[in-house]
């Protein structure tokens, strides 16, 4: 196994609650709690989970575009989490993101070439003649073409939007890319262009990806590991083949059972949960799944679980799987 | 073959914009049995949304009209109906739920007051308590809990999940002959996408009510419909029973857009991708809309727009490749028959 790129120990993001004139600290939204894992090199981690989980929130709090409350994030042996604005900045050279919405993250008024260029300048990379070069090989790179340089984001379709905005993330020759929902806003027969961009770029450039989604389908696809959280909680953590056939944690198997099948002759025992995804300002006590679950013990509402490794290399929190390890 | 409810012959909605008409839907036949869940498939600008607004009769207008064709419901053309008479068919024969919820409902005015204003409108002759009676019972059928409390709140305290259930409960109320739900679970997630498909489909058995389901999302196609139409650039290419368009796909397209898709079962190497991006709605006029796209192309589909081809019993699709084999299966049936 390949050595850990990113290790990241007890993270988490409270956002204060604050109310009354007193403007008095009235309780916590816990969008990320208590959150551990590694991403090895070269790889794909998939992190998976419903709008709320705070999927989205642990991505930023990795670039440190969000300050965390707790927590520890090791980069390539280096503690990012301790770096300042300045070191931080000077980090992100090697750490990139890729967003949702490709419109959203392009300024309008600038044309590709000065968008593509600006992470260069930032990092101080090269003088002007080097770095149109190497904005003109990206834009190849990605599929797009040099007279594109002068266009404005507007003038793009989404799924050239996307690519803009995967190029801009390549600019600074970066080791690990965080993709948050990079194809949600696509139509199908884009979203398939673009992961097999994603994946092309991965095998020639050697990146290490942690790709954010929702699409359980698309995780599957991309990713060779993949993180399942749930109000804040990464509740199971294993090789993609191995979670997809053998999923362990009960909110897993139902969320994977939820997910319709392009396949209509395909015959499954379908696990319906009931309810809604509680509120994250006031999440349920003991394990955060206990007011769903169908196979709620006493103890599920007291103790909250933790994450065990129950098979090599398959982590899980439940209480349903404690007696295997003693 | 059960009765046809809802008929559309060549239905055509145009666009008058100042870069142009724009055929946003252009000459589509199709129709909905009774009891049926019928599901429209396509990527975004495919015309699938502006077709059930024209059923509804809610094309805005300026820029949008209905500029040909015929949407028959019971015999009746709702394409020459006035506001004051689609008013009155309008969530009474045929009601229709929206993608996002939140947007559907009057954020001013309690659960409640909103039910009972679409029934006291079509039952003019109830009383108030009828109307709340009738609210309790559809809240109720859809299957929200605490139906009496519910109808005291106001939009905003409920969850994406049982607000699309409201909306459900409010397009059922009268019990229309055809629901049309324009992609009823895209902005939900999917424990709750699951919940939702669910009680459609056991309404749809109960009540009897035809269901034309609209969504980009072939798994959710594949789950809930019986029969399919798939829609590319303002045009219906194909459309089959559910299980033949899976197994047995006749247009380059509806073969290239299933296979674009992940599944989740297995991993497949390399996803199959369809080169190239939708085009530009008008931007089109002569021959088939996806030759520029299709890896099949002949000189043929640059020059003539293909007519639907019978592929088989039930299965059309627009592609001059069926030609052939159209023209044998049509000798096979005179031979049969």
């Amino acid at each position: 196994m390949s050595k850990a790129l990113l290790k990241v120990d007890g993270l988490k993001k409270y956002f204060p609650i604050r109310k009354g004139v007193l403007n008095t600290h009235a309780g916590d939204v816990k969008a990320v709690d208590d959150v551990s894992f590694e991403v090895f090199e070269g790889e794909t981690l998939g992190i998976v989970g419903e709008s709320g989980c705070g999927k989205s929130t642990t991505g930023r709090l990795l670039m440190r575009l969000l300050e965390p409350t707790e927590g520890k994030i090791e980069f390539s042996g280096k503690v990012i989490s301790e770096l300042s604005n300045n070191e931080m900045r000077k980090a992100r050279r090697d750490i990139q993101m890729i967003f949702q919405d490709p419109y959203a993250s392009l300024n309008p008024r600038h044309n590709i070439g000065k968008i593509l260029e600006e992470p260069l300048i930032v990092h101080g990379i090269g003088n002007a003649k080097e770095r149109k070069q190497k904005v003109l090989e990206l834009l190849e790179i990605v599929g797009l073409n040099e007279y594109h340089i002068k266009r404005y984001p507007h003038q793009f379709s989404g799924g050239q939007r996307q690519r803009i905005g995967i190029a801009r993330a390549l600019m600074t020759n970066p080791r690990l890319i965080i993709a948050d929902e990079p194809v949600s806003a696509l139509d199908v027969s884009i979203q398939a262009q673009v992961l097999n961009l994603l994946q092309k770029l991965q095998k020639d450039l050697k990146l290490t990806y942690i790709f954010i989604s929702h699409d359980l389908g698309v995780v599957r696809h991309i990713s060779n590991r993949v993180g399942v959280m749930y109000l804040g909680k990464l509740v199971e953590l294993t090789a993609s083949e191995d979670l997809y056939a053998e999923p362990l944690h009960p909110y897993t198997q139902a969320l994977l059972s939820s997910v319709p099948v392009p396949d209509p002759m395909f015959e499954r025992e379908q696990i319906i949960i009931s309810g809604d995804i509680p509120s994250a300002s006031n999440p349920p006590s003991g394990c955060t799944f206990h007011t769903r679950c169908p196979y709620k013990k006493e103890q599920c509402s007291q103790v909250v679980p933790k994450m065990q490794e129950v098979k090599p290399g398959h982590y899980v929190a439940c209480h349903l799987y404690e007696a295997l390890q003693h | 073959m059960r009765k046809k409810l809802l008929e559309i012959k060549g239905l055509k909605t145009t666009f008058f914009t100042d870069n142009g008409q724009i055929p946003a839907v252009d000459d589509i036949d199709f129709s909905v049995h009774e009891g049926e869940i019928l599901g429209i498939v396509g990527e975004s600008g495919s015309g699938k949304s502006v077709t059930s607004l024209s059923i509804m009769g809610l094309i805005p207008s300026p820029p949008g009209k209905i500029t040909g064709g015929e949407i028959l419901l019971d015999g009746k053309n709702l394409a020459q109906c006035t506001d004051k008479q689609m008013q009155k068919i309008r969530g009474k024969d045929i009601a229709m739920i929206f993608q996002e919820p939140m947007t559907s409902l009057n954020p001013l005015f309690t659960i409640g007051d909103q039910l009972k204003e679409a029934i006291l409108i079509h039952n003019p002759k109830w009383s108030k308590k009828e109307a709340y009676a009738r609210a309790v019972e559809i809240m109720k059928l859809v299957g929200l809990p605490r139906a009496e409390e519910l109808l005291k709140d106001y939009p905003h305290q409920l969850s994406g999940g049982m607000r699309q259930r409201v909306m459900i409960a409010m397009a059922l109320v009268c019990d229309p002959q055809v629901l049309i739900a324009d992609e009823p679970t895209t902005a939900l997630d999917v424990t709750i996408q699951a919940q939702i498909l669910q009680l459609m489909k056991d309404l749809n058995k109960r009540l009897n009510t035809a269901v034309l389901l609209i969504t980009h999302d072939l798994g959710v196609v594949a789950e809930t419909c019986e029969r399919v139409i798939v829609m590319y650039a303002g045009q219906i290419v194909e459309e089959a029973p559910i299980k033949e368009i899976f197994t047995n796909p006749k247009h380059p397209y509806t073969q290239g857009l299933i296979q674009s898709v992940p599944d989740m079962r297995y991993k497949k190497d390399n996803l199959y991708s369809i080169p190239g991006s939708v085009p530009k709605p008008g931007s089109i006029q002569v021959g088939c809309r996806f030759a520029a796209r299709c890896e099949y192309a002949m000189e043929r589909c640059l020059q003539e727009t293909p007519p639907l081809f019978e592929a088989a019993e039930h299965h059309k699709s627009r592609c001059f490749l069926l030609e052939k084999q159209g023209v044998e299966q049509r000798v096979e049936s005179v031979i049969k028959g």
